[in-house]
């Protein structure tokens, strides 16, 4: 289903859940409506539902406007965050009630049941309560029951949060794939950005009831429109006088602009690490070192600034109190009026962009 | 120690349980059967078992149907504002916190053929004070929290989603509520309807005081126990109370089997 959103606008008392909201969402596409808690993703969700009334503000499904469509009409499915299974009803019977509601004959509900139970690995469950069953298997029921009266738009309300870590993962990947599948447009709440990455064809960051900046994962990481994006994806450093690093004094030129800078744009390490960009780098000193299972955190003092980075385990381990040469390969740079992004000007030639 | 104080708790359990019901019950039968039947078929007797029971049966039915429909407005309802519901909601316990006897006294003051709206109602035809309509207003203000207060916290307990997920899935209200919130909040209700019915056959001071206790009219069962007692017609008294005591305990008792029931079922 095609989803346009124009001018959302949402209060619950004198809180503004949701401001000036406009997307456009093109049929078949998985979007990830990525934010910290409480910033309106969810409120944007239920208004898509019909669960919430927006103040202001037009919502369209394929042009035609849908504000004044109750819940049951819009054909949504929607998968909520605890799942908001019916606990005295079966498996079976949860994902039969759709269906029962919408009158279908009853060999058609059986037969879809059946279909739902097959494509959602629940064969053998169909007579089991919610109760009876485990955290991914309830996803996965809530799914069925949503899927099963063939929406256009389904709508999934941080659907991995109440899953443990290691099943999260693969429920993740069966998701992306049963929705490839079935070619149902999606969109899909989380907190939590490396869901939103490893699963969305584009992201939407949503903060403080504003959407920051849509696009995919890789636009929104390379290419940060606002501050706000750019702290929230990935872990970053703020510095606040960047002008004194090397490569970065024409900074200066700005007053009051600040850095915000990536641990995979920092690259630290000893003279013979730099061979052409020797001249590039800059003394420090480091701090501290983490060890992260697959690689190390090193912070590093350069000057009054501390800069974090990681390391390959396959190098030379790192002691605090080293010497060490540090070269910052860019800086996102942003103040009160503009945001950019500036390579190290120092760097011998352009270079190919890699993490 | 211990079991000095676990001795002490079933005497006090004893005492003030048990033996009113045995005393009851031995004076009941003080005359053998024949005084027990004959207490209990002496026509103003049957006559007040049977105010009693279309108290009972009314007061039930319209507490129910009202109660459940004023917990979900309660909980639910998303144009009520907060404090609105706060206020409605420790309206609810009024009946609690008030002695039975005030109520009677307030319906009395209200619609007595003394008042403005009792005499027009009079002239109308409809008796409400000293008559039947009166004692279930009375009936229906004493009991009216139990089913709302058994309701109430089972519907903020199950929440929202359940109800939300079936309107996404095409549901309307009524179906919703039949498909979706009855089935969790049944055996509340049986609960609540168990307890309203164990308080109409009880209720006395509310009903004495809008019923005037008149004789073949108005008397209920509880009523009828008062006056035997002031004529001194114990064994009557007796058996009378005997059959209220009884018919409250096999509510009781149902009860807690239903609540066995109920809590196997949501586990098994």
């Amino acid at each position: 289903m095609h989803v346009e959103v124009r001018g959302l606008n949402k209060k619950f008392g004198e809180f503004q859940a949701v401001t000036d909201v406009h997307f456009t969402i093109e049929k078949g596409q998985l979007i990830g409506l990525l934010g910290p808690s409480g910033g309106g993703k969810t409120s944007i969700l239920r208004m898509l539902a019909g669960l919430e009334q927006p103040d202001s503000g037009d919502i369209l499904f394929h042009g035609q406007r849908v504000n004044d469509l109750p819940p049951q009409e819009r054909g949504i499915g929607f998968v909520f965050q605890n799942y908001a299974l019916f606990k005295h009803m079966t498996v079976a019977e949860n994902i039969a009630f759709g269906l029962q509601v919408k009158k279908w004959p009853k060999a058609k509900i059986k037969a879809r049941v059946d279909e739902l139970v097959e494509l959602t690995g629940l064969a053998g469950f169909e007579k089991r309560y919610p109760h009876q069953l485990s955290g991914g298997q309830r996803q996965r029921v809530a799914f069925a029951r949503a899927l099963a009266p063939e929406p256009q738009l389904l709508l999934l309300d941080e659907p991995f949060a109440a899953i443990d870590a290691k099943i999260r993962h693969e429920l993740r990947s069966w998701l992306r794939e049963m929705i490839d599948r079935l070619g149902i447009t999606s969109i899909f709440v989380t907190h939590d950005q490396d869901e939103a990455i490893e699963v969305a064809d584009e992201i939407m960051i949503i903060n403080k009831g504003r959407l920051e900046q849509k696009g995919t994962p890789w636009e929104i990481y390379k290419d940060p429109k606002t501050p706000f994006v750019a702290s929230f994806i990935g872990e970053s450093t703020v510095i606040e006088n960047i002008a004194s690093l090397r490569g970065f004094e024409d900074v200066s030129a700005w007053p009051g602009t600040r850095a915000l800078i990536r641990p995979e744009y920092i690259e630290v390490g000893f003279k013979e690490d730099f061979t052409q960009l020797l001249s590039a780098t800059e003394k420090g000193r480091v701090s501290h070192v983490h060890f992260r299972g697959s690689e190390w955190l090193v912070e590093v003092e350069v000057g009054e600034n501390k800069l974090v980075t990681y390391r390959s385990l396959e190098k030379d381990v790192l002691r605090e109190g080293d010497e060490v040469l540090v070269l910052v390969h860019r800086a996102y740079l942003f103040n009160d009026n503009d945001s950019w992004v500036m390579e190290n000007k120092l760097k011998a030639g352009p270079i190919a962009f890699e993490i | 120690m211990r079991r000095l104080w676990i001795g002490l708790t079933y005497i006090v359990f004893g005492l003030l349980l048990i033996v009113p019901v045995v005393r009851i019950a031995a004076g009941a039968w003080e005359e053998g059967w024949r005084g027990f039947a004959a207490g209990l078929t002496r026509p103003e007797a049957l006559h007040a078992l049977m105010m009693t029971g279309i108290i009972a049966v009314a007061v039930t039915l319209i507490n129910t149907l009202f109660g459940v429909m004023l917990a979900v407005y309660l909980v639910r309802a998303k144009w009520l504002r907060p404090q609105l519901k706060r206020l409605l909601n420790s309206i609810v316990d009024l009946p609690f916190a008030v002695s039975p006897i005030i109520g009677g006294l307030m319906i009395v003051l209200l619609l007595g053929p003394e008042t403005t709206l009792g005499a027009l109602l009079g002239r109308m035809g409809v008796d409400i004070v000293y008559a039947l309509p009166g004692m279930l207003i009375a009936t229906l203000f004493v009991t009216f929290p139990l089913v709302i207060r058994e309701v109430m916290p089972v519907l903020q307990e199950i929440g929202t989603q359940q109800e939300e997920a079936a309107h996404m899935l095409g549901a309307y209200p009524w179906t919703t509520f039949w498909r979706v919130t009855w089935p969790s909040i049944r055996w509340s209700v049986v609960y609540g309807v168990v307890l309203t019915v164990s308080r109409c056959l009880g209720e006395f001071g509310a009903v004495l005081v809008v019923s005037g206790n008149i004789l073949f009219k108005t008397q209920t069962a509880t009523t009828l126990v008062y006056q035997d007692v002031e004529n001194f017609n114990l064994t009557e008294a007796n058996s009378v109370a005997l059959v209220l005591a009884a018919a409250s305990i096999g509510l009781l008792l149902f009860m807690e089997w239903a609540k066995s029931r109920n809590s196997a079922g949501r586990h098994g």
